[in-house]
């Protein structure tokens, strides 16, 4: 079991200082830990302020951690060099900002080559390959410039970019959120695809059936904490948190409308905000399904 | 019938031409219905949304009319369509949560919008239609960074609908909300209707699953044309156009998941309005295309108050 874990997050807490001269502290993530195995895709679910994007840049080592451990491959993330790179690597949200419109869109698959296999024989043949592997079309993609292509076709090949460099985990960020439904699904497919290859997939998404769709197991995040996680059938089917339960009812379906409960099952009108102390979580209580399956 | 727009034509000036953004829509919202405006980007339904109540300087007048409670809207006009504005059509703005002056109370904005328009509201009314949107009076002593993005949401709504509209546009007033607070927003357009604070609504949307919580019926657009329109449940449960079929088949539902269910996604992209092929634009990507699909199909009534722009559906 261990060593099929690709990456652990433990106890990992994050404290941005705010206000003038960073005189205040702010607790966007506290005492957060799963894992992520090789072959399996885990969602991270959470609402905005709820830390899953610092999480996500934290995995990435955009930002610092301000305690506890990232492990990748029982290997301390922050003691690793570039070749961290190599085997991790992030999509965003934004797949229009992600590329430089002077340039034609595929000159990040050539920057991959010039920062990392220089003397590489058989380029062509690995681009062809790993478009084929997003399903991309490489007649429609090479040569374009990105105002020329989809939001979908853009972030499948930040995918692509990704899988030239043999990476072992992707951390997609809310990476479907701006992609219309159409183009949606078969982005959301890619990374089921990826799961079968034997690489880990760590969704982030605010939206629970995207993450339903996809992921092996789910973490529910609120207000920087871990309110529940496990498998992710069990979460949908019995969700124990009634964090997690609200949260359920509140996505709309197609085909049957909210349940009139007398109660708004919303959240307090204040959004969720990480409070001075970090003490944002109403209800304290952690629901963690049994998450270890007997060998 | 409250609402009735007859081949209404929009395009927008750009360099390279004219882009067909809307391009011939006709259909009609009744006294009290929510119709949710259904599309993918580029469908050109926040331009039907906006040119209902102001054209901006990219967007030209092409051909048809709108008639609001029988009176002519002149949506060319721009100074006579001062007196509909805000008065008899107005709208909730795609990023309302940056509507609100971050240097004045909100109590005081109030006031002097009120006042830039001439009208009086006495406070207690205005109270009570904070009360009906789930705010209490305080927020009025309150600046907007005080509030959060659904609190925001919500006080937007209320100023929108001061003069009780006979049409309110909101245009995708939940898309950059969080699933708990789009449902209190959701339910609090709807509450704005049964409140008889508004006469009908326009739900402009790209999320086909929220808008059924709360529409009556559902007009789904694509590529600067309508696709269909017909009572919510019929467009969720038997829609008639190919388009919506795909649509909908496409969009994972919460508790569908992959391992038991591969969804697929609709292949290709929309047309491109600069100068859009003849006949049916999902032509391309359909997969019931034949021959006669290079002519337009007539936006039908093909069963009680459901209308398809498809052959296949006649």
């Amino acid at each position: 079991m261990a060593e099929d874990v690709l990456l652990r997050l433990d106890r990992v807490s994050k404290v941005y200082k705010v206000g003038a001269f960073g005189g205040r502290e702010l607790a966007a993530v506290s005492d957060v830990g799963f894992e992520v195995r090789r072959g399996e895709v885990v969602s991270l679910i959470g609402e905005s302020g709820s830390g899953k994007s610092t999480l996500a840049r934290m995995i990435l080592r955009l930002t610092s951690v301000s305690g506890g451990t990232i492990t990748f491959d029982g290997t301390d993330v922050s003691t690793l060099g570039r070749s961290y790179y190599r085997q991790v690597q992030g999509v965003f949200q934004d797949p229009f900002s992600s590329f430089n419109p002077i340039f034609p869109a595929d000159r990040v698959l050539t920057m991959i080559r010039d920062q990392f296999f220089p003397r590489a024989a058989g380029w062509s043949e690995r681009v062809a390959a790993a478009l084929e592997d997003v399903r991309l079309d490489p007649g429609q993609v090479l040569g374009k410039y990105p105002h020329q292509l989809s939001g979908g076709q853009l972030q499948r090949l930040l995918i692509a970019r990704a899988l030239l460099l043999d990476i072992r985990l992707l951390v997609a960020d809310e990476i479907t959120s701006m992609l219309d439904a159409s183009t949606r699904i078969d982005v959301l497919n890619l990374l089921a695809d990826l799961k079968a290859r034997g690489l880990g997939v760590l969704f982030v998404t605010h939206d629970l059936s995207l993450g339903t769709y996809v992921s092996d197991r789910t973490v529910v995040l609120r207000q920087g904490r871990v309110v529940e996680s496990g498998p992710t059938t069990q979460i949908f089917e019995r969700p124990e948190h009634p964090y997690t339960r609200n949260l359920l009812a509140s996505v709309p379906r197609l085909g049957a409308k909210w349940a009139d409960e007398a109660a708004p099952t919303g959240l307090p009108d204040g959004t969720p905000v990480v409070t001075a102390d970090g003490t944002g979580n109403a209800t304290g209580n952690v629901a963690t399904h049994v998450t270890e399956e007997k060998a | 019938m409250a609402l009735r727009v007859t081949d209404l034509k929009v395009h927008y000036r750009t360099r390279r031409g004219e882009v067909k953004a809307l391009d011939g829509v006709t259909f009609s919202v009744a006294d009290g219905e929510i119709m949710g405006l259904a599309g993918e980007s580029g469908s050109g339904k926040s331009t039907l949304g906006k040119s209902l109540i102001r054209l901006d300087s990219r967007m030209r007048h092409v051909g048809g009319t709108v008639e609001l409670d029988g009176t002519v809207v002149p949506v060319t006009d721009k100074r006579r369509m001062n007196a509909f504005r805000f008065h008899k059509i107005s709208i909730i703005p795609q990023y309302s949560m940056s509507a609100l002056n971050p240097t004045r109370k909100i109590g005081r904005m109030v006031g002097e919008l009120l006042a830039s328009r001439g009208v009086r509201l006495e406070t207690a009314e205005l109270e009570r239609r904070l009360e009906l949107v789930g705010l209490s009076a305080e927020v009025l002593g309150r600046y907007p960074i005080e509030l959060s993005g659904g609190m925001k949401q919500r006080v937007v709504m209320v100023v929108s609908t001061l003069l009780n509209p006979s049409l309110l546009i909101a245009d995708e007033v939940t898309s950059a909300l969080d699933v708990s607070t789009q449902k209190a927003v959701a339910r609090t357009l709807l509450g704005l209707r049964d409140g008889g604070l508004v006469g009908s609504m326009i739900v402009v949307t790209h999320d086909i699953s929220l808008v059924y919580q709360i529409a009556d019926t559902i007009m789904v657009m694509y590529g600067g044309r309508l696709a269909e329109k017909a009572p919510a449940d019929a467009v969720a449960t038997s829609p008639r156009h190919p388009y919506t079929r795909a649509l909908i088949s496409s969009l994972p539902e919460a508790g569908v998941r992959h391992a038991d269910k591969r969804l697929q996604g609709i292949p290709g992209s929309p047309p491109a309005l600069l100068d859009p092929p003849p006949g049916c634009r999902f032509r391309d990507r359909c997969p019931l295309a034949f021959e006669r699909c290079a002519e337009q199909p007539p936006f039908a009534e093909v069963a009680p108050d459901h209308f398809v722009a498809c052959w296949k559906a006649m």
